[in-house]
């Protein structure tokens, strides 16, 4: 076991950020260890399994878990996870997955209880909500962005204000608010697949409140649901980024 | 069979429902309206949270002791003067009610809303004995003039526009067209007040049993409920064996979010406490009351993992705030119950084998758990029966054997770093020449890319970045 220090924390930087979004977890790296927080990566880490839990794979998704604890188990420093949904399949879904079982019971509750989302850490642990800079006036004309609270973050996690905060004191950012924020986009992970045609239409739906705020980017705690809305936006050939919410907060200039 | 699956897939439903724009215009204009309705009624509520705590816990402990409160209900109906019947499955309901008929010489039948007769289906079997059988509930009248079953358990005809309603009623009754609904409920009610007083029979469905008075209480937003249950001298009451409650207090509580969450009312127009039948020296009231408790299934779900969606006091919440109820409507899901409960409901009572897609449409977003009155945790259900499905073979083979190669190689770091890399290699490639976006992939997953693109891969992972500003991080530290 590592030496406990409140200021230490273990990445669990998700299958997604690993292959397609890096920028978004060395963002989430750069705001932390600005803050003063030593970041750990706890090697061997790959994905936490709730496409097979979500799937109905149970089985399958009950190694992926007895593995991804292990992982995160070496270690007693708190648990950052940059995704809403990987949050809460490993603070809500591990434990009810591994609720009879003896061994990996105890380890569920034990990593379930100290672990958090991105945003959920910088406001509820170290009570950060503005990490603007100091210099307002090196800040060029504000980016137009729209924030979309992921389902998983919002209801599962019910983590309501605390991404909205820090977005509202961010750097050259204007809030646009999008119509029917809080509808789920129609990810749903495999969903996206199994049920294409019903998943396609609620992205329609979320395009077009997308576009109606014209925003230049949608900001989200869910790389997933960006990877999601972000496909679909291309495919509408409409010039509007996606970005995490560490993208947004993170001023590399700055580094 | 009372919950044999359609024979068009589900699939096919789906698209022809997506297809279907008059249905969007109709389903957008009310699941949109109830959903602000219900959102205002609550916060007429002092505290609505504790209610909803209150109300939650009034079902779960009805449902872990409904023996004993099946028993208290029985002899206290009796007490009243009531005859009860208990009946296992579908076919038992419909043989006592036309039993019923049969000794009482029934001709004519008049219903008012009953979830529980379209779950058996009632009416095909009353009128395969030669009773005439008219739904007198606005709704389920113009769904039965369309030869429909309702898409919506509280909104039977919620897929209709008002303007297909006006064509309706003008084509079946021969009633001016009118697109206003005023004069379409007047015209209507004209027609059926004819058959409240020529009935011999009245149905009804039940919205409450109260175990302590043996009370049953039906909310109607019409009089078509009062005259069903008062004007023919026979009044037959169908009820799920799970919607108890002990006392008339906890009624109370009950209603004061069953009309909130359902069409955003305080409280419905009528609501109607019936115990026994017309007493002597009584003026109004039927010469019999029949209530009929149907288990088809319920008794298997208690104890289950998915026995809380016995909790379910129908207000129809779910629905109204379901996106995927909203894109396909509530015929597509096939079955008697729609929507995020229907999902849960219809295998649990019909069987996951034969209903093994109703779990899967879902992107498990919780919308419905959120607004869901007795805070039933759907999506969790909705999870519980992938897997059982899944254990009874329902899962596509190339999907079964992905996940189960995916597992694998997530054990296995380096079998996951193999795996990245040739994605990581190959998705550039083949993104390359289109700014780095996949426009198309092979099958199963062209299903994404249908209606979306996807990215290449990152060229350098998270870990190896990661790596790259530790090595940095330390010199900048002994520097």
């Amino acid at each position: 076991m590592n030496q406990i220090n409140s200021r230490t924390v273990q990445l669990f930087a998700t299958c997604l950020i690993e292959t397609l979004r890096p920028e978004a977890g060395m963002a989430v790296v750069r705001i932390l260890e600005k803050l003063a927080v030593t970041v750990e990566y706890p090697q061997g880490q790959t994905c936490c399994g709730q496409p097979a839990f979500n799937g109905g794979a149970w089985d399958d998704a009950r190694g992926m878990g007895c593995y991804t604890l292990d992982v995160l188990s070496r270690s007693d420093a708190p648990i950052v996870v940059p995704s809403g949904s990987c949050a809460d399949m490993l603070v809500h879904h591990y434990p009810e997955l591994f609720a009879s079982d003896k061994k990996y019971g105890a380890i569920a509750e034990a990593v379930a209880s100290r672990t958090y989302e991105f945003s959920q850490y910088l406001v509820d642990v170290l009570s950060v909500t503005d990490l603007s800079a100091e210099q307002k006036e090196s800040i060029k004309a504000p980016e137009r962005v729209t924030y979309h609270p992921s389902c998983h973050l919002l209801r599962g996690l019910k983590i309501t204000q605390q991404p909205r905060q820090l977005l509202e004191h961010a750097d050259g950012v204007e809030i646009v608010e999008m119509p029917n924020a809080t509808e789920c986009c129609g990810f749903g992970g495999l969903f996206a697949i199994k049920m294409e045609e019903i998943s396609s239409a609620m992205l329609e739906r979320k395009l077009d409140a997308i576009e109606s705020t014209g925003a230049q980017a949608v900001v989200g705690c869910d790389v997933s649901c960006l990877l999601h809305i972000g496909g679909g936006l291309h495919r509408r050939g409409l010039k509007v980024e996606t970005k995490h919410l560490a993208e947004v907060l993170d001023r590399k200039d700055e580094a | 069979m009372s919950f044999a699956a359609p024979n068009v897939t589900f699939h096919e439903r789906v698209d022809d429902a997506l297809r279907d724009q008059i249905l969007h215009t109709a389903l957008d204009r009310a699941t949109g309206r109830f959903q602000t309705l219900r959102v205002n009624a609550l916060a007429s509520l002092p505290d609505a949270d504790a209610v909803r705590d209150r109300a939650r816990m009034i079902r779960a402990h009805t449902l872990s002791s409904l023996d004993t409160y099946l028993e208290r209900f029985a002899s206290n109906v009796e007490r009243a003067g009531g005859h009860i019947h208990f009946a296992r499955d579908a076919a038992a309901l419909n043989r006592i009610v036309s039993e019923i008929a049969r000794k009482n010489n029934v001709k004519n039948v008049v219903k008012s809303k009953s979830m529980i007769s379209e779950e058996t289906k009632l009416n095909d079997a009353l009128e395969a004995e030669g009773i005439r059988v008219v739904e007198t509930d606005l709704g389920e009248y113009i769904a039965q003039l369309a030869h429909e079953h309702p898409s919506h358990i509280i909104v039977p005809v919620i897929h209709k526009t008002k303007e297909q309603i006006g064509e309706l009623l003008h084509e079946k009754i021969g009633i001016p067209y009118y697109d206003d609904p005023a004069q379409m409920t007047a015209a209507a009610r004209e027609k059926l007040r004819f058959e409240f007083l020529n009935a011999d029979m009245g149905i009804s469905g039940v919205n409450f049993g109260v175990a302590a008075t043996g009370t049953i209480c039906m909310v109607t937003n019409e009089g078509n409920g009062r005259l069903t249950t008062t004007a023919p001298r026979i009044h037959v009451a169908l009820m799920g064996i799970e919607r108890l409650v002990p006392t008339l207090d906890d009624l109370s509580v009950m209603l004061q979010v069953l009309a909130r969450s359902a069409t955003g009312q305080k409280i419905t127009v009528y609501t109607n406490l019936i115990t026994g039948a017309r007493r002597a020296g009584e003026g109004d009231g039927p010469d019999e009351l029949h209530i009929i408790l149907l288990d088809n299934g319920r008794s298997r779900v208690l104890g289950t993992e998915v026995a809380e969606i016995l909790y379910c006091i129908r207000c129809g919440a779910c629905l109204n705030a379901c996106p995927v109820y909203r894109e396909i409507g509530g015929h597509a899901y096939g079955s008697v119950y729609q929507g995020p409960v229907g999902a849960v409901l219809t295998p649990a009572l019909g069987g996951i084998a034969q209903w093994s897609d109703l779990p899967q449409a879902s992107s498990l977003c919780g919308a419905c758990r959120e607004v869901c009155p007795v805070r039933i945790d759907i999506p969790r259900m909705l999870l519980v029966e992938r897997d059982q499905a899944t254990r009874a073979g329902k899962m596509p083979l190339w999907l079964r054997a992905g996940l189960h190669l995916y597992s694998l190689t997530v054990r296995h770091p380096a079998l996951f770093g193999l795996a990245t890399m040739f994605s990581r290699i190959g998705s550039r490639v083949v993104a390359a020449p289109t700014q780095g976006w996949i426009r198309w992939l092979p099958p199963p997953l062209n299903a994404w890319t249908r209606s979306r693109d996807f990215p290449a891969f990152a060229a350098k992972p998270f870990h190896t970045q990661f790596n790259k500003f530790v090595s940095q991080r330390g010199k900048n530290r002994e520097g």
